[in-house]
């Protein structure tokens, strides 16, 4: 079945309106955590360190911090809450007592992970603007990057929730998966520049390094033939693993 | 035809939980889908609304295909879940709204809606606190409320009463009356017998997956069992010498309760006694739809899966 974008609006705003309830609780500690980081890291380690990539240390991790509040924000919405949704609050079997189908049901969820990246992302985003890490310009360069890298976190992640039968799994998932991301991925250090030979292409697996890279080119304002590289990469596996997961969605919903 | 369910099989991983169903239900009819615990009521419902396509057979729904065009079906049709799903931090009315917007509604349909709903099924009096801080009652009726949003034509409820006070379940008896006087179809599942005879026109009981009967509640009774039922409560092992003495009449046992039918009540009230049954335990009252699932579905629990 084809999604009717109407009805996966509404399943959006569910979301939404639920958020409106609780969104204090929800923003401030999400909010805070890309800072945490700005000040430890690239204001505390970053005192130690020269210059890295040819600006201060705290200016070099800043894109890729935007760009890991975008992968948290999402990532959050589509494990625990997607999973609770579905399986302990029945609120898909309640939506399907609608007119709404199954693939609505992915696509507003998706939706939904994408604005919460948007709105983590984009706070920290005009947190760095403010300290002068980044040039509004260049911000707004940098803007559309955080609902992208929102998309590719939502695929992943739903494909994930979608395929476990217990809760408890997804502490491999932030821990085993998203954890080595944040840290392997371009984020603290030029990852190109500690490997060598046949890693350098292995390393082109991990999803979080393109969104950083993309971040950084924009923060930056020059970019190289490697940003189409990076968009494709980010677009097939993110509707590749979205097609997967509507094949799953109608499976797990429709008993 | 409101629905049709034509040589409908269900299986699930090889099991067969609905077998070769036949069913219809008429316009402006309130149907009635009986059976115990796994009989396959929730199953049947799934396929109508289609959340569920069956594993044979066809469906229509107002008369269109529900596994080809389940959309078209559902826009017109209003579904309580044999379990609430409510949004807990939120107010009825906030439910309401995100419910009215599932079904694409203008949000003033969806504030007139709300108003007439608050009314409806007495919700007003805490309709801006959070659900997790009201009662059973109210969220059930908060629930039957969501599946009024569209004015369904066709209203399924699953299990609607189970565990309310006699109060609500009264009352919300009363609002289904009300919505199939403006003409709204009515399929339901129970497990209350006297909801079934008050509620529905007809009604199926079902058992592992089969219609075992099909008929008004008055005509089931009258087709299964005598008019009268005596009652009798006593040590099971008076229940034999009891039986034996009345050869011919019709009996079923459940545990101390011994039950006779017969269309002369006094004349079979009279026999009892005088067969030794104990005379502290008799209770002669009219047949009923219970006496009619029970002597069609057993007493004991050996069947239930
Ligand atoms: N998704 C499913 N997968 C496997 N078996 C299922 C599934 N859904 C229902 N069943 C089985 O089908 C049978 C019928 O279930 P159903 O929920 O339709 O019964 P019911 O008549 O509604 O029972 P109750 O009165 O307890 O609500 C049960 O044995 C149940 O375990
Ligand atoms: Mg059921």
């Amino acid at each position: 079945m084809i999604v009717s974008p109407r009805h996966a609006l509404s399943v959006w705003k569910r979301n939404f309106a639920l958020y409106r309830r609780t969104w204090k609780l929800n923003l401030l500690p999400n909010f805070f955590e890309p800072i945490l980081y700005l000040v430890s890291m690239g204001i505390g380690v970053g005192a130690y360190i020269q210059e890295m990539g040819g600006t201060s240390y705290v200016a070099f991790i800043a894109p890729g911090l935007v760009a890991v509040a975008a992968m948290n924000g999402a990532s959050f919405e589509v494990t625990y809450n997607a999973f609770v949704r579905m399986n302990f609050d029945k609120t898909y079997e309640s939506m399907l007592t609608t007119p709404i189908q199954p693939e609505d049901v992915l696509a507003g969820e998706v939706l939904w992970a994408m604005s919460r990246a948007t709105i983590y992302g984009g706070c920290f985003l005009l947190v760095i603007a403010a300290m002068g890490l980044v040039s509004p310009g260049r911000a707004l360069i940098a803007l559309p990057l955080v609902p992208l890298t929102g998309l590719l976190f939502a695929a992943i992640g739903i494909a994930f929730s979608l395929r476990i039968p217990n809760i408890d799994l997804f502490s491999f998932y932030f821990t085993l998966f998203l954890m080595p991301l944040f840290l392997f991925s371009d984020v603290f250090f030029p990852l190109q520049e500690r490997l060598s030979g046949v890693w350098l292409y292995v390393a082109e697996a991990l999803p979080l390094l393109h969104p950083v890279r993309l971040m950084r080119a924009a923060f930056a304002g020059h970019a190289s033939a490697m940003v189409f590289w990076d968009l494709a990469y980010i677009a097939a596996l993110a509707l590749a693993l979205l097609l997967v997961a509507a094949r799953i969605t109608r499976r797990r919903l429709m008993g | 035809m409101i629905v049709e369910c034509q040589h409908v099989t269900k299986r699930f991983e090889g099991r067969v939980v609905v077998d070769d169903l036949e069913l219809e239900v008429s316009a402006g009819e309130c149907f009635g889908l009986l059976g115990p615990n796994g009989a396959g009521k929730t199953t049947t419902l799934k396929m109508i609304y289609g959340v569920t396509a069956p594993s044979e057979g066809s469906i229509r729904v107002f008369g269109v295909d529900v596994v080809r065009d389940p959309r078209t079906v559902r826009k017109r049709l209003g579904v309580t879940l044999q379990e609430n799903a409510l949004m807990e931090v939120l107010s009825p009315v906030d439910n309401l709204r995100v419910f009215g917007r599932y079904h694409l509604l203008s949000e003033s349909e969806i504030e007139s809606r709300i108003e007439y709903l608050l009314d409806f099924l007495e919700l007003r009096s805490h309709a801006d606190l959070p659900v997790q801080a009201l009662s059973g009652g109210f969220q059930r009726r908060l629930s039957i409320a969501l599946s009024l949003m569209n004015q369904p034509e066709l209203l399924i409820l699953d299990e609607p009463t189970t565990g309310l006070d006699p109060a609500v379940r009264l009352s919300l008896w009363s609002r289904v009356g009300e919505l199939r006087a403006q003409g709204t179809t009515v399929l339901l599942t129970t497990h209350y017998m006297e909801e079934a005879e008050r509620l529905c026109d007809r009604l199926v009981i079902l058992a592992e997956g089969r219609v075992l009967v099909e008929g008004a509640p008055k005509e089931l009774i009258r087709r299964h069992l005598a008019r009268d039922a005596l009652e009798i409560e006593q040590d099971p092992v008076r229940h034999g010498p009891v039986m034996a003495a009345l050869p011919g009449v019709k009996t079923q046992q459940a545990g101390r309760r011994l039950m006779l039918y017969a269309d002369d009540g006094a004349a079979l009230l009279q026999a009892a006694e005088r067969a030794g049954a104990d005379h502290a335990g008799l209770h002669l009252r009219p047949t009923n739809l219970e006496d009619v699932f029970l002597a069609l579905t057993g007493t004991g629990l050996e069947g239930g899966a």
